[in-house]
């Protein structure tokens, strides 16, 4: 009886694993990704697999993992075998190169536009009414509001939120750094929950109600509001913001090893044509090509963008901003 | 009256005694509330509203959410995780239990605590524990990318960080039982002339099968429901590496509610039938 048992179980297992492989014999793409890109890539995978399917006949299937975009990076170097990686900021993508050797030095060199199909920047979600009447990033760290970011150490979304706040602070204080460093303080002072990934965020402030105002991908606000109504919540577009540019890159070591080194580059470029632009339009992205760029504008609300070039690239950004001890860590922690 | 004393009636001292041993009725009615209070707010209102969640959308949609490929997936991984994870645990609980409770050797009591190890650690840092043994940058990295071996984010590494955090279920049923049993029977039996082998399947297993069975389910139920280790593991990726718990994450993140408490009800429903089964197994144990 005991042997039956064995049995019984070794060919469920079995059964299961042939269930598994049963379709291995299309070409498979991993496209490790952020947190804000889940509807974006959902609706873009189809598209490009019949895209890819009239080209060359092959069947191709795309499978997606989300999160937090530094998270994502640090996946990729302990082994998560991605094909391509579609991230928040370029510092994540450029570990990659960094720590293992898994894509060239100059792969944002590689795709039009710094390798960024698709750019965006940091809005405010407020409440119906706005009833503390938040307008720009000075009126967020006023004593009392209550604010959902999620954590810069994890997720690329909430660097650029801080380094928006930083460019604002910048500004109108004549660049000093000491003031900016007081306002960035007092703005994670306010901070009610910091959570991984930006999507994290999302949810703790929709669905569980938490905060006065969630600092936010400007796409992923619009699509906040979609999906919940534009009965529930506002979007307020502050004065200044950072021009957001989420890189893409194949992982040239990973897709050797796969053979899909050519589905992998066409996935990301077909990304810059017109029909992947339309869908990058219609998730709320600012598409890169001038003329559907043009089609979309006026969903958006008009603002000053800085560049991260303000800030001297990623790599100086990240080394004094988020590195250990940089000067997130000295105005957020224990006691602080 | 006299000095003799009253024979006491025999009927009002057992009512005497009872009501030494009982508390009065408000006492007793109160504790009953409360505990009737308390499970119905903690256990069976939030499984309410798993229910009510997952069909907030009707039958139908509820249906069309557990038929996507990847629930699919997910429950497939989980039953497979929990057919692999399952048996051999069983097999090292009764192995680790018999050597705690049948042999004297150096290191017993340090063998006995790292037993326990997997209760005490956060599952989190089990989780953490394969990707620094396993990872690409871990201690075996190079070896395995040489090799071609995909352990972290793949199944493989699933399973080893649920066979972690599953280990002490059926040995900590086991090693309190077997201690207080001692082991007199299997002596007879072996001077009686059975051999090792007999004496484990005639003796042993009858005596020590419900709790083993107990631990089984308690195995099972958590081999099945495990997301701290398994989400530092998984990589997340839809479709491949997921298990129900992970599933329903990524569902609730999706903002597709009924397809988050879609796949939590199926696991509320393991839950469920784990604990029908756990309380027919102690029925059964009572009225032996």
């Amino acid at each position: 009886m005991k042997n039956n048992f064995f049995t019984i179980i070794f060919a469920a297992v079995l059964a299961i694993l042939a269930v598994n492989n049963s379709h291995a014999a299309d070409i498979k793409l991993l496209n490790v990704s952020y947190d804000p890109t889940r509807e974006l890539y959902k609706e873009y995978n189809p598209v490009f697999a019949k895209y890819w399917k009239a080209k060359t006949g092959d069947d191709v299937t795309i499978n997606q993992s989300h999160a937090g975009s530094g998270k994502q990076a640090r996946s990729v170097l302990e082994g998560l075998e991605a094909d391509v990686v579609t991230l928040a900021l370029g510092y994540d993508v450029d570990q990659l190169y960094q720590k293992r050797k898994l894509i060239p030095e100059n792969w944002q060199t590689l795709l039009p536009n710094n390798s960024s199909p698709y750019t965006s920047t940091i809005v405010f979600l407020v409440r119906k009414g706005n009833p503390l009447a938040i307008k720009d990033w000075n009126d967020i760290v006023k004593p009392g509001v209550s604010i959902v970011t999620p954590n810069p150490k994890t997720s690329g979304g909430a660097r650029w939120n801080y380094l928006a706040a930083w460019a604002y602070a910048l500004k109108t204080n004549n660049n000093d750094e000491a003031a900016a460093k007081e306002f960035i303080g007092k703005l994670f002072k306010n901070a009610a929950v910091l959570d991984t990934g930006a999507r994290g965020s999302t949810t703790t402030f929709i669905e569980r109600e938490i905060g006065d105002v969630l600092i936010a991908w400007e796409n992923e606000a619009y699509l906040a509001l979609r999906e919940f109504g534009a009965d529930k919540f506002e979007i307020i577009t502050p004065s200044l913001s950072i021009l957001a540019e989420p890189p893409v890159a194949v992982v040239e070591d990973i897709a050797r090893k796969h053979g899909t080194v050519e589905v992998a580059t066409e996935y990301l470029k077909y990304l810059y044509s017109k029909e992947g632009q339309e869908i990058i339009g219609k998730n709320f992205y600012r598409p890169t090509d001038p003329e559907i760029a043009a089609k979309y504008a006026k969903q958006f609300q008009p603002l000053q963008l800085v560049k991260i070039d303000a800030f001297g690239g990623w790599d100086a950004a990240q080394k004094k901003h988020f590195s250990d001890d940089g000067v997130f860590d000295q105005i957020y922690g224990p006691g602080k | 009256m006299n000095a003799v004393t009253q024979p006491i009636n025999p009927a009002k001292l057992v009512a005497r005694q009872q009501l030494a041993l009982q508390d009065p009725d408000w006492v007793r009615w109160t504790l009953i509330a409360i505990a009737i209070g308390f499970i119905s707010l903690f256990i069976c209102l939030p499984l309410g509203l798993v229910i009510f969640q997952a069909f907030s959308k009707g039958v139908a949609a509820y249906w069309s959410a557990l038929s996507q490929d990847d629930t699919i997936a997910a429950i497939n991984l989980t039953l497979l995780t929990a057919l692999v994870t399952v048996p051999l645990n069983t097999v090292f609980g009764v192995t680790a239990a018999w050597a705690i409770t049948r042999f004297d050797f150096k290191g017993k009591s340090l063998l006995t605590t790292l037993i326990d190890l997997p209760f005490s650690v956060s599952p989190v840092i089990s989780g953490f524990i394969f990707v620094l043994l396993f990872g690409a940058e871990g201690w075996f990295g190079e070896w395995l990318i040489v090799h071609d071996i995909k352990i972290i984010f793949a199944v493989p590494g699933i399973i080893l960080a649920t066979l972690f955090i599953t280990f002490p279920f059926v040995a900590r049923q086991l090693i309190p039982l077997m201690q207080e049993m001692g082991n007199q029977e299997e002596e007879a039996a072996l001077s009686l002339g059975a051999s090792g082998w007999q004496t484990f399947w005639a003796v042993t297993i009858p005596n020590i099968k419900w709790a083993l069975l107990y631990g089984v389910l308690l195995c099972n139920a958590r081999a099945m429901g495990e997301f701290g280790a398994v989400s530092v593991v998984s990589g997340h990726i839809r479709g491949l590496t997921n298990t129900l718990p992970l599933h329903v994450e990524v569902n609730y993140n999706d903002y597709d509610v009924v397809g988050a408490f879609a796949s939590a009800s199926i696991l509320a429903g393991l839950a469920i039938v784990t604990l029908i089964l756990k309380t027919a197994l102690e029925w059964k144990q009572g009225n032996r």
